[in-house]
């Protein structure tokens, strides 16, 4: 899993059927000191609480659909949790 | 599987139910000899590893929702071991 910085929302209403009631993040991965690195990504909500400029943490590939309600779903980046803190 | 030093820990309120009760690591992926290699990843705690230790990491989804006992965990990379000596 990696750090990410949600910084926007995505809402499409026309999408594959498995999609419907999923939300959709813009989330920038950041590196272990919480600097942007990389590409932003779009990541399905898997808590369904996180918003922008939250500090998040994402999952990739096949497992971020295990993050979602239905776990076969065409998703490539979730947010699984949402920080608190990173203590050192 | 990868070798790395905890640096951290991650707290998280809010997250997928698979990682309520479980220790989140911030982990600096290190080469052989100890050096981080710039990447790092956050990985489920499944040995009672702290900040400091040099740990294994599997990084692989199939193998890590072995370790939790759970068929859709949305988790990727678990600290496995904890690294007494890299040698040669």
């Amino acid at each position: 899993m990696q750090l990410g910085r949600v910084i926007g929302t995505v809402v499409a209403t026309v999408k594959t059927p498995d999609l419907e009631g999923v939300k959709f993040l813009i989330v920038q991965p950041l590196d272990r000191r919480q600097e942007p690195k990389g590409r932003a990504v779009v990541a399905a909500d898997g808590v369904h609480m996180a918003g922008p400029g939250e500090l998040v943490y994402i999952v990739g590939s096949r497992e971020a659909a295990q993050a979602m309600p239905n776990t076969f779903v065409p998703v490539d980046h979730a947010i699984v949790g949402i920080v608190d803190e990173v203590a050192p | 599987m990868k070798i790395g030093t905890v640096v951290g820990t991650v707290v998280s309120t809010i997250s997928a139910p698979v990682f309520e009760g479980r220790k989140l690591l911030l982990c600096d992926i290190v080469d052989p000899s100890g050096e981080p290699d710039g990447e790092y990843t956050i990985a489920v705690d499944a040995v009672g590893a702290g900040v400091g230790e040099t740990v294994l990491i599997v990084d692989e989804g199939n193998g890590a929702r072995q370790i939790v006992g759970l068929d859709t965990a949305p988790i990727r990379a678990v600290v496995v071991g904890i690294v007494d000596a890299v040698e040669g």
